[in-house]
């Protein structure tokens, strides 16, 4: 009962900041509040009980999201000129839909209640199997990693297209390749300048980084895998070209190695695949890896967390300084 | 009870029509980026709301707890997530360039040009 009353405390928290995001003129203000909703949307997931949802939620909207909008802020211009057009017509679509969706959920099962239909499915089934045949304790990473490992094999996919997308759309002036124009040592750049973002950042970074280590390796055991640790590793690389300048961030993890990275990681998920057809079993079956088909199973769905978390630094990482190269040239 | 588990389906109703305001109402191309990321949050507390049993707990399994939340809503919301990050910069390049080429992001400033 506390955690519910909480928990629309959280909900009306969120309404509130949305409100203030599309109210607001100034589009860094806006941003700044992306960030804040992102985080209230992070611990409601956690009173939801996704503990991986939430990790994921924080590491990626709070943290990189904002970065992103903000080297793109900076391209183009913070101040939002001339408010809202058609705003009556706007308002009455939005108001009649609101009452539409909300007159549609008195249909919806009650909250919480185990005998709905979404969990009449596979995911029972999911929660009754993974002791038996994966045997890890992180019922989601058994169902991202094992079960469902299509699927995240195409969401990778997905990431790798869309960082490559965002390489061809911003390096096409500056000849295609951002790391031939070598960015000078500038000791003004980042805030090196700046003695308490300076000393708390390089307290931060290595702890960020082992982090994110520890989140992809214990994935299996606890909230945790590939997707938020990529974004947990890009946060700590990112946090420290903020702080030391891009040169620097670049000599310690040059373009050339990003984009390895980027394909790297997306090969060695389809290779663990492909590995698993030559021993002689399906795509992505991994008990075959090894003569157990449980211990199969710990080794493949480590290898693809590893795919995965190589995949989504790189392509973060790749998009940060694509943006950030941009503002140079 | 029964109506405060309903406030998780309203708010979710709710930000889902204020980032499509912003979509359809706001002229600047990263408002309605950040409008379209309001969108998608929603759609994913949708997901999480009905993954939710109730006393349940999250689904990592251990001794003495047999009452676990659906952990298939949580894999599709913790990939879509990422998606969503990977897709939002794509959309964030496409307004850059724009911006280069005409020197605005407002929507009826662009539309001026192209019909110059």
């Amino acid at each position: 009962m506390i955690i519910i009353l909480f928990g629309i405390f959280l909900l009306a928290l969120l309404v509130i900041t949305a409100l203030a995001i599309v109210r607001s003129d100034n589009l860094f203000a806006a941003v700044i509040l992306t960030g804040i909703f992102s985080l209230l949307m992070a611990a409601n997931f956690f009173l939801l009980d996704a503990a991986d949802v939430a990790l994921t939620e924080a590491a990626i909207g709070a943290g990189i999201s904002t970065v992103l909008f903000l080297g793109a802020l900076a391209l183009t211009g913070e101040h939002e000129r001339g408010g809202s057009q058609n705003r009556l017509v706007a308002l009455g679509v939005v108001t009649v839909t609101t009452l539409i969706v909300i007159y549609a959920t008195f249909d919806k099962p009650r909250f919480g209640d185990p005998d709905a239909p979404v969990h009449q499915h596979v995911g029972s089934w999911y929660l009754e199997k993974t002791p038996e045949l994966v045997d890890i304790p992180n019922a989601v990473t058994a169902v991202l990693g094992s079960f469902r490992g299509y699927d995240t094999l195409g969401e990778v996919f997905v990431v790798l297209t869309a960082g490559i997308g965002v390489l061809f759309l911003l390096s096409a002036r500056t000849a295609g390749r951002p790391e031939e124009f070598p960015v000078a040592d500038d000791p003004d750049q980042g805030l090196r300048h700046y003695l308490v973002p300076r000393v708390v950042g390089r307290m931060l970074i290595p702890f960020i980084f082992l982090f994110g280590l520890y989140v992809q390796f214990h994935g299996d055991y606890g909230p945790g895998g590939g997707f938020q640790a990529g974004a947990i590793v890009a946060a700590s690389v990112i946090l420290y070209a903020l702080l030391e300048g891009e040169a620097r961030a670049l000599r310690a993890l040059p373009m050339r190695v990003l984009k390895w990275l980027v394909a790297g990681g997306a090969l060695l998920y389809g290779g663990v695949g492909v590995a698993s057809m030559l021993l002689g079993s399906n795509f992505l079956d991994y008990s075959v890896l090894a003569s157990d088909p449980i211990t199969g199973q710990h080794i493949g769905i480590i290898l693809i967390e590893l795919g995965v978390g190589i995949t989504v630094t790189g392509v973060l990482l790749c998009v940060f300084h694509a943006f950030a190269a941009r503002g140079r040239v | 009870m029964e109506l405060l588990g309903l406030v998780y389906y309203w708010v979710f109703a709710i930000l889902l029509m204020i980032g499509f305001y912003a979509v359809i109402a706001k002229p600047n191309l990263i408002k309605k980026l950040i409008g379209l990321s309001i969108f998608q949050a929603a759609v994913f507390l949708l997901y999480i709301t009905m993954g939710k049993v109730d006393g349940g707990t999250a689904p990592i399994f251990q001794d003495g707890v047999s009452l676990y939340s659906n952990p298939l809503p949580q894999v599709l919301i913790l990939t879509a997530i990422v998606v969503g990050i990977s897709t939002t910069a794509l959309g964030l390049g496409i307004v850059v360039r724009i911006k280069e080429e005409y020197g605005s992001i407002e929507e009826h400033e662009i539309q001026e040009r192209d019909r110059q």
